[in-house]
C-alpha cells in the first residue's frame, strides 16, 4: 500500500543501513546543532556514544538551524501487541515513535493477554529489541488481568529480562483503596512506581465525554472532573502514607493540577503527566459527534487546558506522555457511543508541545527536554535515556527543525492506525533525525528501514 | 437550502414558523375524503429505527404516505441491524437503494448527526430521536399544538417538568420554544436537572408549585422507571408527590393553561389519570398534529427548491 511506498528508504539510507549491519554502531558528526535550543555546536558520536573529538570518516549530518534534544521518552504508549495487531504492533508503533523523535517508549499493559506476567512483558520487550526503532520498556499490570482484584506478580516482572519498574492498570483505575495501598507498598522492594489511571468508576459509569456545558447540550453522559480528582486526592495521601512513588497518568483537569501541586508542596513522592491532546484540544470539538475526539480521560474545557499548560510550565506536571492509543478505522467510523476511546500521539507530540508550550513562551527547549525526556526517563528508571548530550553519554538524540511547519495528514503517519485528532491542523516543527545509541532511526525526516 | 433536520438549534424563528405554517396548510387535507397529495410521488423515505417506537414510526409513515412517498421500514429487529451490522454499512445499503430521506431513531446521542455528516450517504436525514439529545419533530408538533391552543408563542410561559436530564424532548423544546419567543421554565429534582443548565435559554426550578400559577402550558415528561435503580430519586411515590401533576396541582394553573405530555404516559406517576383525561390535556391532539408537522418537514426537505428550512449548519468545529 501507499504506506509501504513512503517507507522505502533512499539509496543513501540503504547504503548506510548496510554499513550499520556490517560494522555495529556508526560514527557521526552532527554539524551546528543548537543544543537544547542554545548555542550551535558540533556533536560527535563514536560507536553509539558521544565523544569529544570528531571521528575520522564519520558520516556528517548538517544540522544547521536544527535543535538537538535528548531522545524523547514516552511514559505512556499503547502498542497493542499482543492481541490487537490490527491496530498497532510493537514494530509499527516503535517506528511511529522514532518518527516522533522518541528513543524509548513505555508499552502499556492492557494488551491481550494482559502484560501481567514475566512471560508477556519479556515478549513485548524482545519484540521491541527486534524492531530496533526505540527501546520498548514494558509496563506491568498492577493487578491480574487489570481486573482490579489481586496483585499481579510484580516482583517477577521486575526481575525479568524486561526489568519492569512502572506498573499500571491503565485503562482501568485501581479503585480499591486497600489494593492501591498494597501495590504502592509492594513496589518499594524494587524501586517501582505505580502509575494510576485516576477514574472513580462509579462516578463515570457509561461516561462519554467531559461533564460540562457541552455534554449537557449534546445529551452525552458526563465524565466529571471530580471523578479524576477524588482518586488523585486519595492516592497522593496514600503515597505520603506509604512513602512510595505514585505517578499520575494523563492528568486532565485544573483541580488535578492543584492537587498535585499541593502534594508536591508537602514533599510527597508524586509525579504526573499530561497528554499533548489535553494541552491543545477542548470538549467543544465533540459537538460534531466525531469519535476521533473520544478519549479517556476526555477532552476538557479551555480553563483546564490553561491549567495543565501552567502546571507543565511550573513543573507541577513532570512530563508530557502521549497516551498513544491506536484504533482500527471501524472502531472510530461509527456512532460516538460505541466508538473506542483513544488518540494517536507519538508522531505529533513534539509539534503540539512546540505549539502550546514553546511558542506561547511557557517553556524553552531545555524545558521541553526536561519534560519530554529527562524526567520521563527518571520516573521510568530508564538508564541511558534523558541524559545530557555530552561525551561519554549514550548517543540518544533527536534533531528537530523548529522553523518547519506541516499539516497533519493521517495517511502519512507511520502508525498502523489513523485516529489522530490533529488531522488537518497545521503544527510547527518537524523531526529531521533520531538516533538510538548512535544508530539513525530517522534521517532527513524519513524513518530508516531496519 | 438545509438538507437535514437534526436539532431544533439549527432552526431560526423563520425556519420554524415556515414548518408550522406549512403543517397548518397540510393539516387541512386530513379533513378531506382522500387524505393524499401527490407531492412526493416517486421519492423514497426510509424509516430507520434502532429503538422501538411504534408511535413515532407510524406517525412518520403516515406523513410520508399522505405525500405519496414510497416508505420502507427498516427496524433494528428483523433486519441485519440486529445481527451487528454497523450504522455505516446500513447507511451504505440505504444509499445503494436510493433513499431520498432517512428518518432515523437511534439510541445513541448523535446517531442522526453521524448519519448525516459522516459522508456515508447523500440523502436527507430527519432525526426522529437520538439518545438523550434531541427529538426535533416532537418539539415542532408541541409548538404547533401550543400555537393552535394559545395563538402566538411570543412571551408565553411554558413549564417542562420531570426527567429533563435524560429527555431529548426537553432539549428540543427548550431550543425551539425559546427561538419562537416563549419563556421556558424547567422543573426537575436536582438529580435530574442537566449540568450547567444555567447556560440554557430558559430558567429552572426544583419546585413545581410556585411555577404553576404563572404558566400558559405545562409539559409533563415521562419518568423512565429504570432511573429508579440509579437513585435519581428515592421512590416513585416521593417523585409523584413532589413533581407529579394531579388534579389539585392542576387547579393552580391559570384557567387557559394547557397540559401536554409527549407520551407514552405513566398514569399515576408523573400525571394523574384525571389530569390526562381532562379538557386541558392536549395529548391526543399532539398525536394528530404530529402527522401534519412530519408531513411539513418531509415536504420542505424533499419538495424541491422552494422555501428552505434554514441554511446548512457548519458541523464540528475544528
Amino acid at each position: 500500500m501507499s504506506e509501504l511506498a513512503s517507507e522505502k528508504p533512499s539509496p543513501a539510507a540503504d547504503a548506510y543501513t548496510e554499513r550499520q549491519r556490517g560494522g555495529g554502531s556508526g560514527n557521526w558528526t552532527i554539524r551546528g546543532a543548537r543544543i537544547l535550543g542554545g548555542e550551535a555546536r558540533d556533536l560527535f558520536i563514536r560507536d553509539g556514544v558521544f565523544v569529544a573529538e570528531e571521528v575520522r570518516g564519520a558520516q556528517v549530518v548538517d544540522a544547521d538551524g536544527l535543535i538537538a534534544l535528548p531522545g524523547l521518552v514516552d511514559l505512556h504508549t499503547h502498542l497493542r501487541e499482543p492481541g490487537r495487531e490490527d491496530a498497532e504492533t510493537v514494530a509499527t508503533g516503535s517506528r511511529a515513535a522514532a518518527a516522533g523523535g522518541y528513543t524509548a517508549v513505555h508499552a502499556m499493559a492492557n494488551t491481550d493477554p494482559v502484560a501481567d506476567t514475566a512471560g508477556v512483558v519479556e515478549q513485548v520487550w524482545r519484540l521491541g529489541r527486534e524492531a530496533g526503532y526505540c527501546d520498548v520498556q514494558p509496563v506491568g499490570a498492577v493487578t491480574v488481568g487489570i481486573a482490579g482484584e489481586r496483585l499481579a506478580e510484580l516482583g517477577a516482572m521486575a526481575d525479568s529480562a524486561a526489568r519492569v519498574r512502572v506498573f499500571s492498570d491503565d485503562g482501568h483505575c485501581v479503585s480499591d483503596a486497600a489494593l492501591m495501598r498494597r501495590a504502592l507498598e509492594y513496589v518499594k522492594a524494587f524501586g517501582g512506581v505505580v502509575a494510576q489511571h485516576a477514574q472513580e468508576p462509579r462516578l463515570t459509569e457509561g461516561a462519554q465525554m467531559n461533564e460540562g456545558e457541552v455534554s449537557s447540550a449534546l445529551g452525552l453522559r458526563g465524565w466529571p472532573a471530580v471523578a479524576e480528582e477524588a482518586v488523585i486526592a486519595r492516592d497522593v495521601l496514600l503515597a505520603a502514607h506509604t512513602g512510595s512513588r505514585l505517578h499520575v497518568c494523563h492528568l486532565s483537569t485544573a483541580g488535578s493540577v492543584e492537587l498535585v501541586r499541593w502534594a508536591k508542596s508537602k514533599g510527597y513522592p508524586v509525579t504526573a503527566e499530561v497528554t499533548p491532546h489535553h494541552l491543545l484540544l477542548t470538549d467543544d470539538l465533540v459537538r460534531g459527534y466525531d469519535p476521533v475526539y473520544k478519549v479517556n480521560p476526555p477532552l476538557r474545557t479551555q480553563a483546564d487546558v490553561e491549567a495543565v499548560r501552567a502546571g507543565l510550565a511550573d513543573g507541577t506536571i513532570d512530563v508530557v506522555a502521549t497516551d498513544h492509543a491506536p484504533h482500527p478505522v471501524e472502531a472510530k467510523d461509527c456512532e460516538w457511543a460505541v466508538a473506542a476511546m483513544g488518540m494517536l500521539g507519538l508522531e505529533t507530540a513534539l509539534s503540539v508541545v512546540q505549539h502550546t508550550m514553546v511558542e506561547t513562551g511557557l517553556l524553552d527547549w531545555a524545558g521541553v527536554a526536561d519534560r519530554m525526556s529527562v524526567r520521563a526517563a527518571a520516573i521510568g528508571s530508564l538508564d541511558g535515556h534523558g541524559r545530557p548530550l555530552e561525551p561519554g553519554e549514550p548517543a540518544n538524540l533527536v534533531l528537530l527543525d523548529p522553523a518547519a511547519s506541516r499539516t497533519i495528514e493521517p495517511a502519512e503517519l507511520h502508525s498502523r492506525s489513523r485516529n489522530t485528532p490533529f488531522a488537518g491542523l497545521k503544527l510547527p516543527g518537524a523531526v529531521r533525525a533520531t538516533f538510538l545509541r548512535g544508530t539513525a532511526t530517522v534521517l532527513e525526516g524519513k524513518v530508516i528501514d531496519r | 437550502m438545509k438538507r437535514h433536520l437534526l436539532s431544533t438549534a439549527d432552526l431560526s424563528a423563520d425556519d420554524a414558523t415556515l414548518i408550522l405554517d406549512t403543517a397548518a396548510e397540510l393539516a387541512r387535507i386530513a379533513d378531506r375524503p382522500i387524505k393524499k397529495l401527490p407531492t412526493l410521488r416517486g421519492r423514497t423515505v426510509v424509516n430507520l429505527f434502532y429503538e422501538d417506537s411504534t408511535r413515532t414510526r407510524i406517525s412518520f409513515e403516515t406523513a410520508a404516505k399522505r405525500l405519496s412517498a414510497d416508505v420502507i421500514n427498516f427496524s433494528a429487529k428483523g433486519s441485519s441491524v440486529s445481527k451487528g451490522e454497523s450504522l455505516k454499512d446500513t447507511a451504505l445499503t440505504l444509499e445503494a437503494m436510493g433513499a431520498d430521506a432517512v428518518v432515523v431513531r437511534h439510541w445513541a446521542s448523535g446517531g442522526a448527526y453521524r448519519l448525516a455528516h459522516a459522508g456515508w450517504i447523500r440523502s436527507a436525514v430527519v432525526n426522529a430521536g437520538d439518545g438523550t439529545h434531541e427529538h426535533p419533530t416532537q418539539a415542532l408538533l408541541d409548538a404547533y399544538t401550543l400555537r393552535s391552543r394559545l395563538g402566538s408563542l411570543e412571551g408565553r410561559r411554558i413549564g417542562i417538568v420531570g426527567d429533563v436530564l435524560h429527555s431529548r424532548v426537553a432539549r428540543s423544546n427548550v431550543r425551539l420554544l425559546s427561538t419562537l419567543g416563549a419563556e421556558v421554565t424547567l422543573v426537575a429534582p436536582p438529580t435530574l436537572m442537566p449540568f450547567a443548565v444555567e447556560g440554557w435559554p430558559c430558567s429552572s426550578s426544583y419546585d413545581l408549585d410556585p411555577v404553576l400559577p404563572k404558566l400558559d402550558a405545562v409539559m409533563m415528561l415521562r419518568v423512565q422507571r429504570e432511573r429508579m435503580d440509579q437513585a435519581f430519586f428515592p421512590t416513585e411515590r416521593e417523585y409523584s408527590r413532589r413533581y407529579g401533576l394531579h388534579a389539585q396541582r392542576m387547579a393552580a394553573l391559570p384557567e387557559h393553561a394547557v397540559v401536554m405530555h409527549p407520551g407514552p404516559m405513566n398514569r399515576g406517576l408523573e400525571i394523574s389519570a384525571e389530569v390526562a383525561d381532562s379538557t386541558r390535556s392536549t395529548i391526543t391532539e399532539q398525536v394528530a398534529n404530529g402527522v401534519s408537522v412530519r408531513m411539513a418537514v418531509l415536504y420542505l426537505l424533499l419538495g424541491g427548491s422552494e422555501p428552505a428550512i434554514g441554511t446548512e449548519n457548519e458541523g464540528g468545529a475544528k
